[in-house]
């Protein structure tokens, strides 16, 4: 087991280094770098537990879709100069105050979940899913995802729904005067809609009203 | 010890075995890409270094690395080395999981699937960071749009995926393959062959979806500001990953190594002959659609993404799943 070892210690020393370096990066760029590394790192402790699934899961949402979109915003926004301002401006601000509580929040939970653990190990055998071993992970998350916690699994599809059509409505502006184009329209087209026969007077010229 | 570097040996050489066929077939897939052009467009093509020009290749890739490699002063030195570096990587990993024969592959893992999705949903990255380290206008809007655009497309590669797994009922590439033995799931899945080819064109960046380096708006996109050998590296990169999708495809839709007639004198040829024949029929199709089809406008690349392919690819989804448990056909466990 000793290269097992070397490679949770190579993996969780470079997924430590990695959360730290995330908050304490001046460039924020280089901060989401650190977090794909760092989600990359943690998709590997995945898999060496043999929880292959979660590590590729992982891998596909977390770094191939929502880390790609962190990017595309922390590129496009100047999100060093709002932060100088927050912290060097002589006005108080209001983020941080609300950061502070929030992240004290879920280090307090941090704790409570941690302390559970260390002191009713009973909570881990109290738990009512069979594990079997013959089966490839993929197939027992399967088995009681859409059995015994299909409620569950179904809220927080309907929640994530909810978000999504928060978020477009919040974002979404009508404007007017735009231009937009109707491929239907454009394929159903006839001649006789766009071309028009005139007969033209010598020295008169044509009106038109379009 | 011993052991240990007899295994490391072992695998050294089988990885060995698999990657400079890839590399010299990338810079004959190069080739062949540009000759099936000319072609079409009853030009000649490189036709010059070698017999038929079959040299062209590596002539280019001496004159890439005999070139000077220059670093804009105000770019970002590091993410600039590390771009093109992460795209030939990526590009190359996502082969140890590909079948070449009955577990004739590097590593045969249970979420094959997903890890190769997994792999070529990561090859934006390289992109990016190209795009952004480069410090110029027209990488970062080559970037900004590859972004958006690669993120699209995944969507409903991942669906069309869904629905090829659901016949087979296992995530492994072996089980897919061989869960194709009776008829190949290009006849009853037909649509999605056919999404899941235009889809992978515009996963990479090929024509009519190669918006990221549109010449005529950008220079080259996300290349613009690289030169000499770590050009190159992004175009082995790309080519790469074309040979990925098009191996992709002939693993899901068209049986893989399996021949198409089970018959005696067909088995006997063996199958990664097959596999690769799939391989450079979807990759000449590539070609002809480079030479066919003018580029998109980006507002309707996107709606094609998300209005069309998406819902379509997830209608099918429901009739799939609905035709296989109305006749009880679901692959059990």
């Amino acid at each position: 087991m000793i290269e097992h070892s070397i490679f949770f210690y190579f993996f969780s020393i470079i997924a430590i280094f990695s959360a730290i370096m995330v908050t304490a990066s001046r460039n924020t760029v280089y901060s989401v770098f650190f977090l794909i590394l760092d989600f990359i790192s943690i998709s590997c402790l995945f898999i060496m537990i043999g929880a292959e699934f979660l590590g590729m899961i992982m891998l596909i949402v977390y770094v191939g879709a929502v880390a790609v979109l962190f990017l595309f915003i922390v590129m496009m926004l100047n999100v060093a100069q709002q932060k100088n301002e927050w912290f060097s401006s002589s006005k108080n601000s209001k983020h941080i105050p609300i950061g502070l509580l929030v992240s004290l929040i879920i280090f307090l939970e941090l704790i409570i979940v941690v302390g559970g653990w260390k002191y009713k190990p009973g909570i881990f055998t109290s738990s009512s899913i069979k594990i079997s071993s013959d089966i490839t992970n993929t197939h027992s998350i399967g088995n009681v995802l859409y059995t015994d916690y299909i409620h569950l699994f179904q809220i927080s599809g309907m929640i994530l729904l909810v978000a999504m059509i928060g978020a477009i409505i919040l974002t979404f502006r009508k404007r007017d005067g735009l231009k937009t184009q109707s491929y239907f329209k454009q394929i159903s087209r006839e001649k006789d809609d766009g071309v028009e026969l005139i007969k033209v007077k010598s020295k008169e010229g044509v009106k038109f009203d379009v | 010890m011993i052991e240990y570097i007899s295994i490391l040996f072992d695998q050294t050489y089988k990885i060995l075995f698999l990657l400079v066929p890839v590399l010299v077939s990338v810079a004959m897939m190069v080739w062949l890409d540009r000759r099936v052009w000319a072609f079409v467009q009853k030009r000649r093509g490189p036709n010059v270094v070698g017999p038929f020009g079959l040299l062209q290749s590596l002539a280019d890739a001496l004159k890439y690395m005999f070139k000077e490699i220059i670093i804009p002063a105000s770019s970002n030195k590091v993410i600039f080395i590390l771009a093109p570096v992460t795209t030939m990587t990526l590009a190359l990993i996502a082969w140890a999981v590909i079948p070449f024969g009955d577990l004739l592959v590097i590593s045969n893992i249970n979420v094959g699937i997903l890890y190769l999705f997994a792999v070529s949903s990561l090859g934006v990255y390289g992109i990016i960071m190209g795009g952004w380290a480069s410090n110029s206008k027209y990488p970062f809007l080559g970037a900004i749009r590859s972004a958006a655009q690669m993120v699209s497309y995944e969507v409903s590669i991942g669906v069309i995926i869904i629905n090829v797994l659901l016949c087979v009922g296992s995530l492994n590439l072996n089980d897919i393959v061989k869960a194709q033995h009776n008829i190949w799931f290009i006849i009853p899945l037909f649509p999605m062959f056919v999404i899941f080819f235009i889809s992978a064109l515009a996963e990479t960046n090929r024509p009519p979806f190669d918006l990221p380096e549109a010449e005529a708006e950008l220079v080259a996109g996300y290349q613009t500001e690289y030169s000499g050998m770590m050009y190159a590296m992004f175009w082995l990169g790309e080519y790469a990953n074309i040979l990925l999708m098009c191996s992709l495809g002939s693993i899901l839709f068209l049986g893989g190594w399996l021949s198409p007639i089970d018959l005696y004198p067909f088995t006997l040829i063996p199958s990664p002959f097959w596999l690769i024949i799939k391989i450079l029929i979807l990759f000449i199709l590539f070609a002809l659609v480079k030479a066919i089809v003018p580029r998109y406008r980006y507002d309707q690349l996107m709606r094609l993404g998300w209005k069309i392919f998406l819902p379509f690819s997830l209608l099918w989804v429901v009739i799939t799943s609905s035709y296989l448990f109305y006749f009880d056909l679901l692959p059990g466990n």
